[in-house]
């Protein structure tokens, strides 16, 4: 075949349209004869001053290091904690951490570069050279080594007793399995909670921060509002998480009645007033950046926008379906209200969520 | 001389040990270990003395900090947040932010070094690969290399969560929204990682364990071993003079090595720690604690996962409903899984892609210089195009808000440059790596050129060239070219097909455009012929009164 060819490490001169690693006719000829490795002497090598200078150098280097851990043992007791320190460039900064961090920097930096100063100026530089030795062990080596596996194999009679060999190979494939089952209580199964929030008819939309009940006048037009249920804190309470809250947050956002395009559902809104779910359809991240003038949401992790004035449709970014609109009223003392539940899973896709 | 070292008297201690230990055939054989000296080499120090300031302070940090989700009102000293609600992870971090001496600068040259680990990983890979240093006998060192990143990405994330603030928190809700995307089980994979639904009250405790025990413990571990196949195989050296594929020459690990290295490993600390005195990182206090329906403006992660969250920004919205029983996420699937997950597969097969290719099953000590095997060093610039782009799209937001872009145009911008650019790149390269090569051989078959035209008594014309010197020669000399695989006949003379003619076919292409382009190595001959020629010349130019400096000779040509 003559698409194989042969590579071998070593420079064959004979042959000459092979490439040659370093030719000894060509080095020879050079100025100065190629011994391999050129040496040159440095001034601390030639001149005992040179030489006693960089050892007082590096011996200042190392002192110096002293000192800075003395510093920084003095300070770690002296500074008081909640002193300031105003610095150029940096700022105000806590002084404590700023005056430990750098007495600390500078006790190991300045070990480090003393040694290296020391390895440059007064250790020897001449390089040397170490063969390599092949990695594959000799093909006698090979064979002793596989011989002794071979041997130990046959004396085991691993390879005669097939029970034994059976029964062991199921053995060993089965005892793992109670790890893995004892994994089983990492989590509870799904039982469709990620299509649940809190909301449902008559409940009373409340603001995240303070949880006082809102009146539409409470929302000037162009205004954007985060609200929760009103039985948000109770539901935390109980379950004593924070699951609910990254589901049912939603988003109060008043336009002019005629500015809306569409909506989920016929009069959903409540005086131009729109309820839509916090949660970002891509991967859940709360959605905060609202542009009037559009009604364009926008949100900060992945730049997924929908239009709140179309029905909270994705126009741009990774999201790919609709924020889900909560339908809203009041109740008869004029606080705004849920209609309803969500009619679709909030937040981020999941196998099981379907259409 | 050896006399005075041998009758020296043992000293008692190391007798002590040696007798119960049985060390000194070893140190015999490796105290004076050669270790190749070059700056680039020390790109995997930096990252494994970053691991070790990572263990030294993550170690104080676990004593102080509390792995719990458990809700408490804050009372520590940091005033604005006081009386705040917010889990005992966030407020065991703000104990040791400002009521821990100390403790400030502990999180901060932790953080510090978390972001200097995974860079030097990063470079230390593009090193590794643009020199050729993944080839046989390193294999199995550079898969141990691209494993020892997979979970220093994981640490980095791990413990970047773990003060369960606000922005970190984002960070766990897209996780958590990646992996309840994965089709069948990945409802089922939330739960089990979550404890439950998003966010649970597990997930802190979770992954407290995951970051200090279970990844670092492995890391550990395959850390020793590419060290010690390090130490087996020797290290690889740059071509140079003396420098051969049987030798290495360089420093003795006793005395240079050890105090290059040790030193070295106190610079890195150093100067993590005086980042970690001078420049403020991850402020978590600035950002609040973690609740599921608030989010910061501009909200980025560490460095490392950058490219993740660009691919995501930059990814069409595609999404399908399966029968309108089940989603399925291509817009969540192929940038966060599946992406990555090739990303890290092709590199891990490239060593042995590269050796199908070329035919080439030989050891390799002596480093490639990039130019000379262009078309792999033009397949990184145009890997390496692809992540930066993507790294640069997950900075959109910044970048639309820095320089007054439109954030929408950024991002349409990237999705076609992410395909368009990195195969212009690939074609650059390799013209650029064949360019330089043909000077190489210039210099080669002619001398460096200095610019200096001597006149000659009879008119005549020389251009002074300087010879390549010692120290360049190897260099210049150590380019190979792979022969081109022949096409396969389908039917050979008597009639017999070829076995695996398709895949000799797919060889022998993919053989013609890995080399295509490639100079011809000059023949020991034709560089012969080009010295003497120059001796010659220098002879020549030397009756004539001209005296060319030591290091001169005159080329040949007589214009």
């Amino acid at each position: 075949m003559t698409n194989k060819f042969d590579i071998n490490n070593t420079f064959d001169p004979d042959k000459e349209d092979q490439a040659p690693k370093i030719s000894k006719e060509i080095t020879t000829k050079l100025p100065t004869a190629a011994k391999g490795v050129d040496h040159y002497l440095r001034r601390t090598d030639t001149d005992p001053k040179a030489a006693r200078r960089a050892e007082i150098q590096v011996a200042t280097l190392f002192g110096a290091s002293s000192f800075f851990t003395l510093v920084f043992l003095v300070s770690f007791v002296a500074i008081p904690r909640e002193k300031k320190i105003a610095v150029s460039l940096i700022g105000v900064t806590g002084g404590q951490n700023l005056v430990l961090g750098v007495s600390f920097g500078f006790a190991i930096l300045l070990i480090g570069i003393g040694a290296i100063h020391w390895a440059k100026k007064l250790m020897s530089d001449v390089e040397v050279v170490q063969e390599r030795k092949e990695i594959k062990p000799a093909d006698d080596v090979q064979q002793e080594a596989l011989d002794a596996f071979r041997v130990g194999a046959e004396e085991s009679g691993i390879g005669q007793r097939k029970l034994i060999r059976r029964s062991l190979l199921g053995a060993l494939a089965l005892f793992p399995l109670p790890f893995v089952v004892m994994l089983r209580d990492l989590g509870p199964s799904p039982k469709g909670e990620l299509r649940e929030t809190a909301w449902e008819e008559d409940l009373h939309i409340v603001t995240d921060i303070t949880y006082q009940k809102i009146r539409p006048e409470d929302i000037p037009v162009g205004n954007l509002v985060s609200a929760m249920p009103e039985n948000i804190l109770e539901i935390q309470e109980e379950e004593q998480n924070l699951n609910e809250r990254g589901k049912s947050a939603i988003l109060l956002v008043r336009m002019r009645p005629e500015e809306i395009k569409s909506q989920q559902g016929p009069d959903w809104d409540y005086q131009g007033i729109v309820a839509y779910s916090k949660i970002c359809t891509h991967v859940g991240c709360p959605i905060a950046l609202y542009e009037q003038r559009t009604h364009h949401l926008l949100c900060p992790c992945h730049q997924s926008t929908f239009d709140l004035a179309d029905s909270g449709q994705p126009i741009f970014g990774p999201a790919a379906r609709r924020l889900p609109q909560l339908a809203i009223t009041v109740d008869e003392e004029g606080y705004l209200i849920a209609r309803q539940g969500f009619q679709e899973p909030v937040g981020p896709s999941f196998w099981e969520r379907g259409a | 001389m050896s006399n005075t070292t041998t009758s020296k008297k043992t000293p008692a201690a190391y007798n002590y040990v040696d007798s119960r230990v049985g060390f000194s055939a070893a140190l015999k054989r490796n105290l004076r270990k050669v270790f190749p000296d070059h700056w680039s080499f020390m790109l995997g120090e930096i990252a494994l003395y970053s691991f070790i300031i990572l263990l030294l302070t993550g170690t104080f940090l676990t004593l102080w900090y509390k792995p719990s989700m458990t809700e408490v009102i804050y009372n520590g000293s940091y005033i604005p947040l006081k009386g705040i609600p917010m889990s005992e992870a966030y407020a065991s971090t703000l104990e040791i932010s400002f009521d821990v001496r100390g403790g400030m600068l502990l999180r901060q040259i932790h953080h510090w070094a978390a972001l200097f680990f995974i860079a030097a990983m990063v470079v230390h890979l593009l090193r590794v690969f643009f020199t050729g240093a993944f080839r046989k006998p390193r294999e199995f060192n550079w898969l141990l290399g691209l494993a020892l990143l997979t979970l220093g990405l994981l640490a980095g994330f791990s413990g970047y969560s773990l003060p369960d603030d606000l922005l970190s928190g984002i960070g766990l809700k897209i996780a958590s929204g990646i992996i309840q995307a994965i089709p069948v089980i990945g409802t089922w994979a939330l739960y089990f990682l979550f404890g439950g639904e998003f966010p649970g009250t597990e997930i802190i405790p979770r992954l407290y364990s995951i970051h200090i025990l279970l990844i670092p413990g492995a890391i550990l571990a395959l850390v020793t071993a590419h060290l010690l196949l390090v130490w087996t195989q020797k290290h690889t050296q740059y071509p140079g003079p003396g420098r051969t594929e049987k030798n290495v020459v360089g420093y003795p690990l006793l005395p240079v090595y050890t105090a290059k290295a040790g030193g070295f490993f106190f610079i890195v600390f150093g100067v993590t720690t005086l980042l970690g005195a001078l420049v403020a990182i991850n402020p978590i206090w600035l950002y609040g604690p973690f609740t599921p329906d608030q989010v910061t403006a501009g909200s980025q992660p560490d460095w490392y996962i950058g490219f993740l969250e660009g691919s995501l920004r930059v990814m069409p919205a595609i999404e399908f409903n399966i029968f309108n029983t089940w989603t399925f996420s291509p817009n969540i699937l192929i940038p966060a899984l599946i992406l990555p997950g090739l990303m890290f597969v092709l590199m891990g097969a490239y060593p042995f892609i590269e050796s199908w290719i070329t035919g080439d099953k030989r050891e390799h000590n002596l480093l490639d210089r990039p130019r000379n095997a262009p078309t792999r060093t033009a397949l990184g610039t145009m890997s390496l195009t692809f992540y930066i782009l993507l790294w640069i799209g997950g900075g959109n937001d910044i970048i639309a808000t820095t320089f007054n872009l439109s954030i929408n145009s950024i991002t349409y911008f990237m999705r076609v440059a992410l395909i368009a650019l990195p195969p212009l790149v690939f074609i650059a390269t390799k013209r650029i790596c064949l360019g330089l090569q043909r000077k190489d051989l210039e210099m080669l078959l002619h001398g460096k050129e200095t610019g200096r035209i001597l006149r000659l008594p009879d008119g005549g014309f020389v251009e002074v060239h300087q010879p390549v010197s010692e120290a360049e020669l190897p260099k210049l000399l150590a380019r190979e070219t792979y022969p081109v695989w022949e096409l396969p006949q389908k039917v050979d003379a008597n009639g017999i097909k070829t076995p695996h003619y398709h895949r000799q076919m797919l060889k022998a292409r993919i053989s013609a455009w890995w080399t295509k382009g490639d100079l011809p190595i000059p023949s020991a001959k034709e560089i012969q012929a080009g010295q003497h020629h120059a001796y010659e010349a220098l002879e020549q130019a030397s009756e004539f009164g001209v005296k060319p400096g030591k290091e001169e000779i005159v080329s040949a040509t007589n214009h």
